[in-house]
């Protein structure tokens, strides 16, 4: 294996031109290097003016999701020794709008995790217990329900493989959903109802026709489109109980 | 849902590159995806000729020997090959995608996927050889 690879990142410096580009970097190939580490390489040694996400490193905090070599990847948990003599192509995220090199706005996803509501919703005051009464307890199993979705770190890889999130910016998409389901799924929560009325919308569950690459591409092993296809029956019983028994009989 | 946008003097304009109409050619996962969707129209296919048959039958035996000397011609022939490939191909998908729709729990431990696709397949051949049983058995 060379010692060193190439890394052709795109380019997009809207205030010098409205059109990206890609500029090739020579970086070395260490076998305990990612993608991440390249760049820091050609941002601190080669060219300071690269812009790009990344803080914990490690897998957790979401934030250096990118297209490498057109697939939706964590850059901190890819190796460049994968790619064995490259070239590397590094591209910021799919499907959303890029703000300068490899940044993209991920406002509309904010917005949307919002509308889900991803939170405990506890009922009513007056139908809470007492505090002298303790914590509210869970049981191994209990955990289990949600547990898987409680995993996602929000890195959006799931958005950038979704050709239903591409050409319909409107569905809430994968990961905000797999977010609703870890509450929903929550023996503590008493939300499921106020998250139906944006879930069952069009733009909600039934915007997915069920590609499966959200799962495929999680970092996470969230399965996103498990958890929209589950919701999907649950939405469907409900109308259908609405429907047979309109009173909740 | 998506909010408007604003660009000012600090924030210039983003750039929004569209989808290519060809999206679904860059991946196999894609084109199995968009086959799988196609595959819908097969299966339209097979049930309006089941029901051509069934209208057929009603209608007396000419009827049905104008059916089956239709049926028996080339384009409806390869129609119906074509139309049973896609079929097959789109139960064994659906078969293998019900493990992530369905969450199946037995004495409070949940059935691994795998048993779930089983079932779908064992179900399929079940009601395959009941069914050749009524015609040949």
């Amino acid at each position: 294996m060379s010692d060193r690879i190439t890394l052709q990142v795109a380019r997009y410096r809207p205030e010098k031109a409205s059109e990206p580009f890609v500029q090739s970097y020579d970086v070395p190939c260490p076998r305990d290097w990612v993608i991440l580490d390249g760049l820091n390489y050609v941002k601190d040694r080669l060219d300071g003016t690269l812009s790009y996400r990344w803080s914990c490193r490690m897998g957790i905090c979401g934030s250096c999701g990118m297209m490498v070599n057109g697939e939706p990847k964590l850059t901190c948990a890819t190796f460049l020794s994968e790619y064995g003599s490259g070239p590397i192509r590094v591209e910021p995220l799919r499907n959303f709008p890029v703000i300068r090199d490899l940044i993209v706005d991920i406002g509309d996803f904010m917005r949307k995790l919002v509308k889900v509501k991803p939170w405990i919703v506890r009922p009513p005051t007056e139908d809470e217990r007492p505090i002298s009464d303790g914590e509210y307890r869970q049981t191994p199993q209990e955990l289990d329900e949600f547990k898987q979705f409680s995993m996602c770190i929000n890195c959006m890889l799931c958005y950038a493989a979704c050709p239903i999130y591409g050409l319909d910016p409107n569905f809430i998409g994968p990961a905000a959903i797999a977010l609703a389901q870890r509450y929903n799924l929550d023996s503590r929560d008493a939300g499921s109802g106020e998250r139906m009325e944006i879930l069952s919308e069009h733009e909600g569950i039934w915007g997915c026709t069920f590609v499966g690459e959200c799962t495929k591409v999680c970092p996470k092993h969230v399965d996103p489109a498990g958890a929209i296809q589950r919701y999907k029956l649950t939405s469907a019983l409900a109308t259908m109980k609405s429907f047979f028994a309109p009173r909740g009989a | 849902m998506a909010a408007p946008f604003h660009y000012t003097d600090y924030h210039p304009q983003w750039l929004r590159p569209k989808m290519s109409t060809y999206w679904w050619l860059t991946r196999r996962s894609y084109v199995a995806f968009i086959a799988r969707e196609i595959s819908s129209v097969f299966i339209g296919w097979a049930v309006a000729f089941l029901l051509l048959l069934v209208r057929a039958i009603g209608q007396g035996a000419d009827a049905y020997g104008q059916f089956l000397a239709w049926a028996a011609t080339t384009p409806v022939l390869v129609m119906n090959v074509v139309s049973l490939l896609f079929i097959v191909f789109h139960a064994v998908t659906w078969f293998n995608l019900a493990p992530a729709a369905l969450v199946v729990h037995v004495g409070g431990r949940k059935l691994p996927g795998i048993l779930i696709a089983a079932s779908n397949y064992a179900a399929f051949v079940f009601a395959s050889a009941l069914i050749a049983w009524l015609l040949f058995g």
